[in-house]
């Protein structure tokens, strides 16, 4: 079951050791260098997580506390504190919230992502690899749901079971799963006819270890470029629910909540519902410029 | 060739159907099964148990589940909505008007995005890795990666807030008003052109490499002539087909938009009926929305048949 690992194309390549995993993604990297685009993706990318991360050390205040209500930026409250992006209608600070935020959305992001990508990957290779009424009846489900327009979605299963973490996870799942589902599917549909599927179906592995081993690593290359956009439109997507107010519950800070809280002041203060927007536009900008990056280096090979 | 086209055309129809059937059922399951929940939202969440058990019985709510599904959809069918506990209104006095005010802006968000999104998407795709093209690109990475709520809120900071030229509400309160469109608009073309844009430069650029485009170049005919007549036409069915599947992708920001503006269409009303629990109305908005993107789907597929002769002659 060895094959030689060394090919340049980096695609009929099965995964088979962590070591060789670190180099292959060492060499992505290197030629994402070339992308100016991609790096420019990765740079914001990484800054937001770095950010989201360190956030207790890099925030100036605790982002629940209050002081001084509608502070403008740079202004400073009768105790002398400094508030760089000023404070919000309950008097929290600003830049805290923003950085305390880029956890919430970090973490609910690429949860809810790679969730929906693990049901629509088995979804998928059910659908691709085993055929016949598997794939009749998972495609005929993926095209009921994919022919509701997400947003409805949405807004009818959380309006009615509730906004909760679980529930904006399940129903972004729900909503995405059946789309990855046929990208996977068509992957498969065309990885199945290569040699090397029937050489591994002629030595009798089973269904499973086809699936896992030989097609999915397979498929890698284009899932990972629509990984990284997805997870530039889930945060959107995330980000829109709660500026409609069917996100998650206050007083955390989330960007899109924090957004819908502070609309009605917008017109005296807009520094409240600027640097929220700022923010989610930026970190789904790096997310897309990556994308753009490991697409354009996946075509060149 | 007019029957295999009548056979397709029916097929899509039946699967438009079984399409529907199936949302008709996913919607009842979720909404109507529950006939506590239909009597909290309808009596509202301090109505007593034997208030709730009376109204339940009055309307037939004690019958088996199929039963009121049959009697549920053909009621869709005669035009009898129920009735909307938020507005105190029959459900379509109030969800058809609003209807028509999303499709006013649906329609001049389109109006604009479809030339502005082909116009560049042929300039890009014509030449590939050129600076033109890596402008555009660049220009639709960065458009759809603000959120239609973002969009919304640097326009209005600028033309509302800063120069004050545009009204911030759109809520039409004085009858229609143009200039109050404009920035509704706007936000929905701002996010939405960059994905067919991209979709057309992608067709463009492939039809660029085709042998065709290479022959007639070769022939010496000029520049203009081979990209007007013989490479657009073939890069221009792609993007029919995206730009009406956009309908769903549109309507996440009609509601965005709405909500933003408070103008007064079928997205801010979905929206509504599911902050408050206005079970009937969340139904017939919901059936309303997916025969909508359904219909789109099938006219997609029926329209790209009749634009590309490979399909229609096989």
């Amino acid at each position: 079951m060895k094959k030689n690992n060394e090919n340049l194309s980096g695609k009929i390549v099965p995964a088979s050791s962590v070591g060789l995993a670190f180099k292959r993604a060492v060499k992505s990297f290197a030629l994402l260098k070339e992308s100016r685009i991609g790096m420019a993706g990765l740079f914001l990318v990484v800054l937001w997580i770095l950010i989201a991360i360190f956030a207790p050390l890099i925030a100036p205040y605790d982002p629940l506390a209050n002081f001084q209500p509608f502070l403008k930026p740079g202004m400073v409250d009768s105790k002398g504190n400094l508030f760089l992006l000023g404070t919000d209608q309950i008097g929290r600070d600003m830049l805290s919230r923003l950085i305390f935020g880029a956890r919430r959305v970090l973490i609910f992001a690429p949860l809810a992502t790679f969730s929906a990508y693990l049901v629509g990957i088995v979804m998928g290779l059910l659908a691709g690899y085993r055929g016949g009424w598997w794939d009749i009846v998972l495609t005929r489900v993926g095209d009921v749901i994919l022919s509701f327009p997400p947003i409805v979605l949405y807004i009818v299963i959380i309006g009615v079971v509730g906004a909760t973490a679980i529930n904006i996870v399940a129903a972004i799942i729900l909503a995405s799963g059946p789309g990855i589902m046929r990208i996977v599917r068509g992957l498969v549909l065309d990885i199945r006819t290569r040699e090397y599927i029937a050489a591994a179906e002629t030595r009798g592995e089973s269904d499973l270890f086809i699936m896992l081993v030989e097609i999915l690593p397979n498929a890698r290359g284009p899932l990972i470029v629509d990984a990284c956009l997805r997870l530039g439109f889930v945060t959107i997507t995330i980000g829109i629910l709660a500026f409609l107010g069917l996100g998650l519950p206050p007083p955390e800070p989330d960007w899109g909540g924090m957004v819908n809280e502070a609309r009605v002041f917008a017109l005296a203060f807009p520094h409240m519902t600027l640097f929220p927007c700022i923010a989610i536009s930026s970190l789904v900008l790096g997310f897309n410029l990556l994308a753009d990056g490991l697409r354009e280096i996946s075509l060149r090979d | 060739m007019q029957i295999p086209v009548l056979v397709f055309v029916l097929k899509r129809i039946g699967y438009m159907v079984f399409t529907m059937v199936a949302v008709s059922l996913l919607v009842f399951l979720l909404l109507e099964v529950n006939v506590e929940g239909v009597a909290v939202g309808v009596l509202g969440p301090y109505s007593t148990e034997e208030q709730r058990n009376l109204w339940l019985e009055a309307n037939g709510y004690f019958r088996p589940a199929y039963v009121r599904y049959f009697e549920w959809v053909s009621r869709f069918f005669t035009g009898d909505l129920g009735h909307s506990v938020r507005f105190n209104v029959p459900v379509a006095d109030i969800m058809w008007p609003r209807l028509w005010n999303t499709a006013i802006l649906g329609f001049w968000a389109m109006a604009i995005i479809i030339p502005m999104s082909l116009v560049l998407g042929v300039l890009a795709g014509m030449k590939e890795g050129s600076p033109q093209d890596r402008a555009v690109s660049l220009l639709c990475i960065l458009t759809v990666s603000v959120p239609e709520f973002a969009t919304a809120t640097f326009f209005s900071a600028v033309f509302v807030f800063g120069l004050k030229w545009l009204p911030g509400i759109s809520a039409m309160t004085d009858g229609f008003d143009w200039v109050q469109l404009i920035l509704p608009v706007a936000v929905l073309v701002t996010y939405d052109f960059g994905y067919v844009a991209r979709m057309t430069r992608a067709s463009m650029a492939e039809v660029m490499t085709t042998a065709y485009i290479r022959t007639a170049f070769l022939k010496g005919l000029p520049y203009r002539i081979v990209i007007s007549k013989h490479a657009l036409r073939n890069a221009l069915i792609a993007p029919f087909t995206v730009i009406l599947l956009q309908f769903n992708w549109l309507l996440n920001g009609v509601i965005v938009v709405e909500f933003a503006f408070a103008y007064k269409g079928f997205g801010a009303l979905l929206l509504e009926a599911s902050l408050n629990e206005d079970i009937y109305l969340i139904e017939a908005c919901s059936m309303v929305a997916v025969f909508v993107a359904v219909s789109t789907q099938v006219l997609a597929d029926i329209g790209y048949m009749y634009l590309n002769p490979r399909i229609r002659f096989k």
